[in-house]
């Protein structure tokens, strides 16, 4: 089996989830006896491409082009169909990154295939190769698997695979091949302009060693002073899940997930948090975590150290005072 | 603007669900829009306060998908259109997708609107997929959109708190990121009028599609759990003093 990896670069640095995917990559072919090619796209790769080639691949494929410089859709989809077309993989691996999101259904698609996004592990099942994913927002997993011919397309979710597990090469570093690709300007239909963050935020929730969050559970904005309370006993930093930013109950640079903040405090407390998937990428590095949640099937309960099952109305304030007595012995 | 968006009808948030083989039972249970296609309706019913034209929504699934269609009218939608199909479990993020784009692409919208990903299954593909088969640029997770004169100024969000502009021609395909906007709830006058509104019946085989699956889910199951929970129960008062015993003498975090 031949495995190719798209790697993700963006303005001088890794998204580090290409090496997690590289890492499970290097898993599969060696449980199917295949090959493992890197890909990096982009404008000026040299230094990413010879950090890839100090890892155990076939070679590193070189993908530049003036037009790539930016990312667009468009312009990573025709450049990548050139380079399937010519490596000729079976299996074409990706960073569930909201980047490939954008594009790799659409560059599956362009070739007639199709992709098993956002997967959180294989299973190798007498040489038949079985996707895990979620559905149902992680209550539940899916054994998926592909149909007809290859490539097939897929990507891992952040976090599914470590990247400190990516072997590197032996005896020297691998091939680097640069790969020509014919790209036209006016086959890149949207134009991007600048990337910016945010007014940046006053608390840098990633220091905190203490964070309690909130999730749909607290139902109102007037019960967050509860899990407030909570958090100050504790001398802990508030933050919550996306739907509570989203509403605007709390600031959006307190949320936690993979298009908030990703954490891993000493504790981390979840209050009334299902444990849907995008949330908890941001925080399942926590050393140890409580959930409490009255659904005893939440996914939350699946990465806490300590659960409780009930209502958190009931359980906050008791929590509190608790905290309180602590402090005043 | 001619707008259409594509809603998707999935099991309510608190449905118990019950596995059978690689789907759930469907019976006994509620069903609701997809919230975050709730974002993509609301968006595309602003744009057209704001540049006039027409809301089409798009859905396709079992008799039961017509609610949330009509759901959709009574927000403000003009008319419905619904791929009648009994068995929408089973495809594949392409299968859907192309009886979406099929359906769509008699239409000649400006611009197609999805929400994020659906709730229940969760491929995050629809949008991308429609772009790919209309052959129209597109762009996803977009928390901002500025039309004027046949483009679009649009907001992307990145990861890690890193956003960025693009401009997009139209006709396009936009996905929308959750919590772009306030969703509005239907008013009596709005569930009065959607009666009036009409919703296209169609199928997979009035629209031509065959298309082959390229990926099977064989079966869905709850996870294996990876880590040991310890379960602390008792009165509100002794999981407070329990708890924060543990924390305090077992794990040493506060």
């Amino acid at each position: 089996m031949k495995i190719i990896v798209i790697t993700e670069q963006r303005q001088g640095k890794w998204n580090n989830t290409s090496f997690e995917t590289l890492a499970a990559a290097q898993q599969i072919a060696a449980a199917l006896s295949g090959t493992v090619s890197a890909v990096v796209i982009g404008k000026g790769l040299d230094k990413f491409a010879s950090e890839l080639a100090g890892k155990n691949v076939t070679e590193v494929l070189q993908v530049e082009h003036e037009l790539l410089d930016s990312y667009t859709a468009d312009g990573y989809c025709v450049a990548l169909k050139q380079v399937i077309e010519s490596a000729k993989p079976d299996l074409v691996l990706f960073p569930h990154t909201y980047q490939v999101r954008d594009f790799a259904p659409k560059l599956a698609a362009s070739l007639g295939k199709g992709m098993i996004g956002d997967c959180i592990g294989y299973r190798n099942e007498g040489g038949k190769l079985i996707f895990v994913r979620q559905m149902f927002q992680g209550k539940t997993a899916a054994d998926v698997t592909f149909l007809g011919a290859g490539p097939w397309f897929a990507s891992f979710q952040s976090g599914a695979f470590r990247a400190d597990q990516v072997a590197a090469a032996q005896g020297g570093a691998k091939p680097v091949n640069r790969v020509a690709i014919e790209l036209k300007a006016e086959k890149i239909r949207t134009k991007p302009l600048e990337l910016f963050k945010e007014a940046k935020s006053a608390v840098d929730l990633t220091q905190a060693p203490l964070i309690v969050a909130i999730g749909r559970g607290i139902k109102a904005p007037e019960n967050i002073p509860q899990a407030e309370a909570v958090a100050n006993a504790m001398g802990a930093e508030i933050a919550a899940s996306r739907p509570i930013c989203d509403e605007g109950w709390l600031p959006m640079e307190r949320q936690i997930g993979s298009s908030g903040q990703t954490v891993a405090p000493k504790l981390y407390l979840a209050l009334g948090i299902s444990g849907a998937i995008q949330h908890v990428v941001g925080m399942k590095g926590a050393r140890t975590i409580v959930a409490i949640n009255k659904d005893q099937n939440a996914p939350i309960f699946e990465i806490a150290d300590y659960g409780v099952v009930g209502d958190i109305f009931e359980i906050m304030p008791a929590l509190t005072e608790e905290l309180q007595k602590d402090k005043g012995a | 603007m001619k707008i259409i968006v594509c809603i998707k009808q999935v099991p309510a948030k608190d449905a118990p669900l019950a596995i059978t083989g690689n789907w759930i039972k469907e019976s006994d249970i509620g069903f609701e829009m997809n919230e975050p296609d709730s974002f993509a309706l609301e968006e595309a019913l602003r744009l057209k306060e704001k540049h006039g034209g027409e809301v089409i929504a798009l859905s396709m699934g079992p008799e039961r998908v017509k609610q949330t269609i009509k759901e959709a009218l009574a927000k403000g939608a003009d008319r419905g259109i619904h791929i009648a199909d009994d068995n929408l479990s089973q495809f594949d993020p392409l299968g859907s997708s192309s009886a979406l784009a099929a359906a769509a692409k008699n239409e000649n919208a400006d611009l197609i609107l999805t929400g994020l990903q659906s709730d229940d299954q969760g491929f995050g593909q629809t949008g991308v997929l429609l772009a790919a088969l209309l052959d129209r640029p597109h762009a996803t997770i977009i928390m901002a959109i500025e039309a004027s004169e046949g483009k679009l100024k649009l907001k992307r969000e990145l990861e890690a708190g890193w956003f960025q502009w693009i401009e997009c021609p139209l006709p396009a395909v936009l996905s929308i990121q959750s919590g772009i906007n306030k969703v509005r709830y239907a008013t009596l006058k709005g569930i009065m009028a959607a009666k009036k509104k009409e919703i296209t019946a169609l199928t997979r085989e009035s629209l031509g599609v065959t298309s082959e699956p390229t990926q099977k889910v064989e079966k869905i199951y709850v996870p294996v759990k990876t880590k040991k929970t310890e379960f602390i129960t008792g009165t509100p008062k002794e999981v407070a003093a329990k708890l924060v015993e543990k924390l305090r003498f077992e794990a040493r975090v506060i």
